[in-house]
C-alpha cells in the first residue's frame, strides 16, 4: 500500500540540513510502475526524505535528428509520431507546420481546421491519460480505467480519419494525406456530447479527495521566475501564473478566428497542474465544437504542385500531374525549400514543441532539431523533489507528464 | 508591445561591435550572428535590456556547418544556437554563436538561464563542444563509455560499429536456463 504522507508525516521529516551523514543512494527507476517511460533517478535519500536527485535520460535515445538528416521532408512524419506516444498527431501537426514554414506554403482554410480539431482532439487524449495516469500513481485506480474508455473512443476517430490508432502519421508538407471521412463531424459531436461529463466525474473523484489533495497540494511547487529561466511550457508553466500559450502568442492554423481561455493558477504546485489539465480538455472541447461548426469545404492541400501531390484521378488523366506526382515522389527530385532555416513551435499537450529545421536547398533537411516540451520540463525534477519525501517524487513525475520518447529522441 | 528590431540591432551591433558577425532575417525570423568570445555578455545584454527582455531561453543546440554550402561565410565548423523567447514583447530571435573545430569550447550560458543546463549537455554529447564552466558537463543521451559525437556531419548514420562492442549479457550456459528455453 501506498504511505499517504499527511501534513503531520512531512513536519516530522528531518530538515535537508540535518540530513547529511545518514543519507543512503537509491535508484528510482529505469523500469518501474511509477515512472512514465524509462527514467532512471539517482537519489540519496535520508529515511524518506530526498537529499539529492539526478535525473538519467537517454534510454530510449534513437537518433532520431541524425535520422532526420537523411529521410526527406515527408519521410520524417513517420519519424514524428513515434516520438510522443501519448500525442502523436500533435507531433505531426507542429512538424507539417514547421516545414511550411520553411517551405513558404500556406494550407487552405479546410485544411487548417481540420488540423486545429485533430490537435484538440489529440490534446484531450494526451490530457485525460495524464490526469488519468497521476490518479493512478497516487493510489485512484478508477479514474484510470475512466480515462481509458474515453481515449479508446477518441482512438476510434483517430483511426477513422488517419488508418491507424498511435502512428497516425497524418500529416504531409502542405497539407494532410486525405481529407475526413464523410461522416467525422457526426462522430466527433457525438464524443463531444458525452465526454464533458466524463471531465466532470473525473474531477468530483479527485479535485476534493482528501488523500489526492494530501499528495499534490504543496508538492513539487515552482515560481514563476523559476519556470521561465528553466525555460518550463505547457501546464506547468501557465499553473505557475505565467499565461503563455503559443497558441495565442505566436498564431497559427486558424488559433485566431477561435474563442478559447487560456487556464492559469498561481499555486504552482502538482494540485494546480492538475486543474490547469482538467480546465484545458474543456477549453479544447469548446475549440473542437466551434471549429466543427466553422469547418468551411473546399481542397485541404495546398494547391502547389511543387510541394503537395495531385489527386490521383487526375494523375491517371492528365500529362503534367503525372509528372509532377513523379517528381515529388522520386528520390532525387523531391520537393525542395530554399537555403535557409526557421524555427517554429507549437503548443503541444505538454508545452512548446518547437522544430528547427535547416535547409541546405536539397530535398532532405539538413538539420532537425527537436526541442521537445518534456526535455525542458524534466529538468526541473530536482528542484521540485530536492528536500522532499520520495512519495512526492512519485507524484511529481506524473504531473510532468514526461515522454520518455520525445525526452531522449 | 514588440521589439523594435532596427533599435535593437543597431544597440546590439554598437555595444559589440567587434563580436557582431551579421545579422539576417529569414521568412520573418531574426537571426544575430556573433562570435563565441564574449557570448554570456551578449545573452545577459538581451535578456535583461529593456529594449528586448529574452528571459526565456526555448532551446540550446548545435549545427555542423561542415557539409553547408554557406559554410565559408562563417568563422568557424560549429554554431551554436540559442532560441530565445521575450514574454514581455512576445517576440524570438535566434542567436547563432561560431565555434571552431580547433578550440570547440564555448562559455556555458547556465549562469544566464538555468535551462541551458540539459541543452547544453547534449551539445557536448552530440556535437562534442566543451561548454566552459559548465556545472556538470557529462553525456546526457548516450552511454558514459561512448565514444565520438553522432551528430556531427563525418560520423555516420550506422554508426561506427558502437552496437557490435556494446556489452552485452549473452553468456547463457549449456544446459539453458532454468524455466527458459536454451538460446
Amino acid at each position: 500500500m501506498n504511505a499517504v504522507p499527511t501534513p503531520e508525516i512531512r513536519r516530522m521529516a528531518p530538515k535537508a540540513s540535518q540530513a547529511v551523514s545518514q543519507s543512503m543512494a537509491m535508484n528510482l527507476g529505469p523500469s518501474h510502475p511509477a515512472c512514465h517511460g524509462t527514467l532512471r533517478f539517482k537519489v540519496e535519500v535520508n529515511g524518506e526524505q530526498i537529499v539529492k536527485c539526478d535525473p538519467e535520460i537517454g534510454f530510449l535515445h534513437t537518433g532520431f535528428e541524425k535520422l532526420g538528416e537523411y529521410r526527406s521532408y515527408n519521410q520524417f512524419v513517420v519519424v514524428t509520431d513515434r516520438m510522443n506516444y501519448l500525442s502523436p498527431l500533435n507531433n505531426n501537426i507542429g512538424y507539417a507546420i514547421a516545414c511550411e514554414e520553411l517551405f513558404g506554403v500556406q494550407v487552405p482554410p479546410r485544411g487548417q481546421y481540420l488540423r486545429v480539431i485533430m490537435a484538440e482532439l489529440s490534446r484531450l487524449s494526451d490530457h485525460v491519460i495524464s490526469v488519468g495516469l497521476q490518479g493512478m500513481d497516487l493510489g485512484a485506480f478508477s479514474a484510470m480505467l475512466w480515462t481509458f474508455v474515453e481515449r479508446e473512443k477518441l482512438y476510434d476517430i483517430f483511426e477513422a480519419v488517419t488508418g491507424a490508432r498511435l502512428t497516425t502519421s497524418w500529416t504531409r508538407v502542405g497539407g494532410v494525406f486525405r481529407d475526413v471521412p464523410e461522416d467525422f463531424p457526426e462522430m466527433v459531436r457525438a464524443f463531444l456530447d458525452k465526454f464533458p461529463r466524463i471531465i466532470d466525474e473525473i474531477e468530483l473523484m479527485l479535485s476534493s479527495n482528501r488523500i489526492f489533495k494530501d499528495r499534490t497540494v504543496g508538492v513539487g511547487t515552482m515560481t514563476a521566475e523559476q519556470a521561465v529561466a528553466y525555460g518550463l511550457t505547457g501546464p506547468l508553466l501557465r499553473a505557475c501564473g505565467v499565461p503563455y500559450d503559443v497558441r495565442r502568442a505566436r498564431p497559427y492554423l486558424c488559433y485566431p478566428d477561435l474563442a478559447f481561455d487560456i487556464p492559469i493558477r498561481f499555486e504552482g504546485d502538482v494540485y494546480a497542474r492538475y486543474l490547469v489539465r482538467m480546465e484545458e480538455m474543456r477549453q479544447s472541447v469548446r475549440i473542437v465544437r466551434e471549429a466543427l461548426e466553422k469547418l468551411p469545404s473546399g481542397p485541404v492541400n495546398a494547391d502547389d504542385r511543387k510541394v503537395t501531390l495531385p489527386s490521383k484521378e487526375r494523375v491517371y488523366r492528365d500529362m503534367e500531374s503525372l509528372i509532377h506526382h513523379f517528381k515529388i515522389v522520386m528520390p532525387g527530385h523531391g520537393i525542395a525549400p530554399p537555403v535557409g532555416e526557421v524555427y517554429s513551435c507549437t503548443e503541444a499537450p505538454n508545452g512548446e514543441l518547437g522544430f528547427y529545421l535547416v535547409s541546405d536547398g536539397t530535398g532532405v533537411p539538413y538539420r532537425v532539431r527537436i526541442r521537445p516540451p518534456s526535455f525542458y520540463n524534466h529538468q526541473t525534477f530536482p528542484l521540485q523533489v530536492t528536500g522532499r519525501l520520495i512519495s512526492d517524487a512519485v507524484s511529481a513525475l506524473a504531473s510532468l507528464n514526461v515522454i520518455a520518447g520525445e525526452l531522449d529522441r | 508591445m514588440a521589439v523594435d528590431w532596427a533599435a535593437l540591432q543597431k544597440i546590439v551591433r554598437e555595444r559589440f561591435a567587434d563580436q557582431v558577425l551579421d545579422w539576417t532575417e529569414f521568412r520573418g525570423q531574426a537571426c544575430l550572428h556573433v562570435r563565441r568570445e564574449r557570448i554570456v555578455e551578449i545573452l545577459r545584454f538581451l535578456r535583461d535590456e529593456p529594449f528586448a527582455r529574452f528571459a526565456m531561453l526555448s532551446d540550446v543546440t548545435a549545427l555542423d556547418l561542415l557539409k553547408h554550402p554557406e559554410a565559408g561565410r562563417w568563422p568557424g565548423r560549429f554554431a551554436v544556437v540559442y532560441q530565445l523567447l521575450s514574454l514581455e514583447h512576445n517576440e524570438r530571435l535566434r542567436v547563432k554563436a561560431y565555434v571552431s573545430e580547433e578550440s570547440c569550447e564555448i562559455a556555458t550560458a547556465v549562469e544566464v538561464w538555468p535551462a541551458a543546463n540539459w541543452g547544453e549537455r547534449e551539445v557536448f554529447d552530440m556535437y562534442g563542444i566543451r561548454f566552459a564552466g559548465h556545472p556538470d558537463l557529462r553525456r546526457i543521451l548516450t552511454p558514459d563509455h561512448y565514444e565520438g559525437h553522432p551528430l556531427r556531419k563525418d560520423y555516420p548514420l550506422k554508426g561506427r560499429g558502437e552496437r557490435d562492442r556494446f556489452p552485452k549479457y549473452t553468456e547463457i550456459p549449456e544446459e539453458g536456463v532454468r524455466g527458459g528455453r536454451k538460446a
